[in-house]
């Protein structure tokens, strides 16, 4: 997986009303640069490249990633990523399993943002065996994976801060993702494995408790948020380390797939949500943040914003929640759904999750392939490093918020 | 290799306070050092612990009818549903020697064992158990020496549910209908958990 530090860029056929094509250019923004090699005839110095591996066990890597870094002094001229050390064959898994018991699975690939993974399945199976789920299991669907979006991006600001070098931030965001897996224990006993969107609803209603949770837990957001801007947002130190890293063009993002906040901080309003709404969020009021430089610090603003909206997602489906049953009644132990396949994507906190299904008419599945956002996003990651230095790998390794799990599946 | 020499270019800011990062570091320092006036949010584990919700997937347990009897029926419905397949059950007929003890049950588990290692603790079997025969449990700090410890065999597992209705006796509710009030009364508070005795112990 090497690449030449120069890409062809290919002319993007997308309509220019959908994003913003007078974005400022990258070398424009303040911030540093890329460093440029100059060759020095008069030097007797002699430059060697030299490899070095990051990881496999390194923190920096959020799991179990590899890079092989070829450096000429300081400056990164090569980086390729070396995954599967995370490899679970869940691909494989799924297609022994009966269909309910799939969802389990989808629990361990992008472990921080488990609700949505298992929503991408149930989904998946309802379009199959043509299920209809009640709409306060819609509901719940969506209160819960928002919810799950939250504490994903808390989590990655956390770990993004403590890259940097910002470890307070790190405790911060811990304690608050810490109120919403209590909010996740409440309804379905568990912290990190939900489990909880099932096929045909969801596991189990929700409580009054669980109800008042999310309320505090909304009460105290927008405060906690501006003490994150306060330490972090507008701390120079931060600014210098992210503003103008790593920075990658609109047209580059969408030649290598990347999707989600990675997505929208090159400037384009690209939400599944909006773009090919499902479930119930055509009845929400949000927003889609965007920025246009492409680089770490709006990545981060991205996330940080997503927050705030998917805050407002919740509340007004908490608001709204219809009664009813939160499952389908009468559903058959073992599912054999009709021949025929089906892709579903959906937005998950780093981007389209996406899970093809195609049935034989039997109780399992003929093949299951899953579409993880963080294997797209991580790909661009030899192109984005190249020209920084060593100390920069750090900070756009965790822009991108890769879930390893959610990489080698 | 050709010989490179780099120009680098380090960014300064106006004058030599910008350069020394003080005011963002005081700035930031106000914000932390704020929290140290406020209430600590961490628990002095494992003196205290937090309190677990009733329907916690922790380990299971295998549950006792009003005559102290397991409910299993063997009729395999949770290793079926089990997606880890951890679950073994070898049923026998009630059959005579069992007349007196399980008078109106055609089957019984004379084996019934769960790998502890292999669940991935999804509750599945819990949902399909028809008897509410299988449950979990608060417990989750297992810890054992060997692999072969943690396969949990029956007298263990009735052994735990012993353990957690001493710590909360009206679990028996939970599957009645009366599950939704007990999880929001108070009932449910954790002071300790232990593992449950092993029968003939290490
Ligand atoms: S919790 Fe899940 S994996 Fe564990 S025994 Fe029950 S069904 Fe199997
Ligand atoms: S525990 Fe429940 S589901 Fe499993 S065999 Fe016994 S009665 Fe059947």
């Amino acid at each position: 997986m090497s690449h030449d530090t120069q890409i062809k860029k290919e002319p993007s056929n997308l309509s220019s009303k959908q994003f913003r094509t007078d974005s400022p250019l990258i070398d424009q923004i303040p911030g540093r640069k890329r460093q440029i090699l100059r060759e020095s005839p008069e030097s007797e110095l002699k430059m060697e490249e030299f490899l070095l591996n990051v990881g496999p066990q390194h923190p920096s890597t959020h799991g179990v990633l590899r890079l092989v870094v070829a450096l000429e002094g300081e400056v990164i001229k090569r980086c390729d990523p070396d995954l599967g050390y995370l490899h679970r064959t869940f691909e494989k898994i799924s297609e022994s399993r009966s269909y309910q018991q799939i969802v389990p699975f989808t629990d361990r690939m992008d472990y921080l943002g488990s609700m949505n993974a298992n929503w991408g399945v149930a989904v998946a199976v309802e379009k199959l065996a043509k299920i209809e789920v009640p709409e306060r299991a819609e509901y719940l669907r969506v209160i819960v994976s928002e919810l799950n979006r939250i504490a994903s991006h808390l989590m990655w600001m956390g770990a993004f801060g403590a890259d940097i070098g910002a470890v307070t931030a790190f405790l911060y965001g811990f304690r608050e993702r810490e109120l919403i897996l209590d909010m996740f224990e409440e309804i379905c006993g568990s912290r990190l494995t939900y489990g909880y969107i099932r096929v045909g609803g969801v596991a189990e209603d929700i409580t009054p408790k669980f109800d008042k949770l999310v309320r505090e837990f909304l009460d105290i957001l927008p405060a906690k948020l501006e003490d994150y801007h306060n330490l972090i947002t507008g701390n120079p130190i931060f600014l210098e380390r992210t503003r103008g890293v790593g920075a990658i063009t609109l047209e580059e993002a969408i030649s290598y797939g990347v999707t989600g906040p990675m997505l929208k901080a090159c400037g384009m309003p690209w939400d599944l949500r909006k773009e090919e709404p499902y479930s119930v969020y055509p009845k929400f009021d949000f927003d889609i943040p965007v920025y246009y430089n492409g680089d770490c610090f709006d990545r981060f603003r991205v996330r940080m914003d997503e927050m705030v909206e998917s805050a407002k997602i919740v509340i007004q489906a908490l608001d709204g929640l219809p009664e009813g049953d939160y499952k389908v009644k009468k559903l058959a132990r073992n599912i054999k759904p009709p021949v025929g396949d089906v892709y579903v994507r959906q937005e998950a906190p780093r981007g389209e999750y996406g899970v093809y299904m195609e049935s034989d008419g039997s109780t399992k599945p003929n093949r299951v392939k899953y579409r993880t956002p963080s294997f797209s996003n991580l790909s661009i990651l030899p192109l984005m490093t190249v020209g920084w230095k060593i100390a920069d790998l750090v900070a756009i390794l965790g822009s991108v918020d890769i879930v390893l799990g959610d990489v080698d599946r | 290799m050709a010989v490179s020499v780099k120009n680098i270019t380090v960014p300064r800011g106006k004058n030599w306070v910008d350069n020394t990062y003080i005011i963002p570091v005081i700035k930031g320092l106000i914000i932390t050092l704020r929290h140290m006036f406020k209430k600590p949010i961490v628990l002095y584990y494992p003196e205290n612990k937090k309190v677990l919700p009733p329907n916690y997937r922790g380990l299971h347990m295998l549950t006792r009818d009003e005559q102290g009897r397991e409910k299993c029926v063997a009729c395999e419905m949770c290793s079926t549903a089990c997606p880890a397949d951890c679950i073994r059950i070898v049923a026998n007929d009630s059959g005579d020697v069992w007349k007196d003890n399980f008078e109106n049950r055609e089957k019984h588990p004379i084996v019934f064992e769960i790998d502890e290692l292999r669940c991935i603790f999804c509750g599945m079997c819990v949902e399909a158990c028809p008897e509410d025969a299988i449950d979990m449990t608060d417990m989750h700090n297992l810890a054992d020496y060997t692999r072969q410890d943690f396969i949990y065999d029956k007298e263990r597992l009735l052994g735990v549910y012993d353990e957690y209705i001493k710590r909360h006796p009206d679990h028996a509710k939970r599957r009645d209908g009366e599950f939704k009030a007990m999880k929001n009364s108070s009932y449910f508070s954790v002071v300790s958990v232990e593992n449950a005795k092993k029968p003939g112990g290490h």
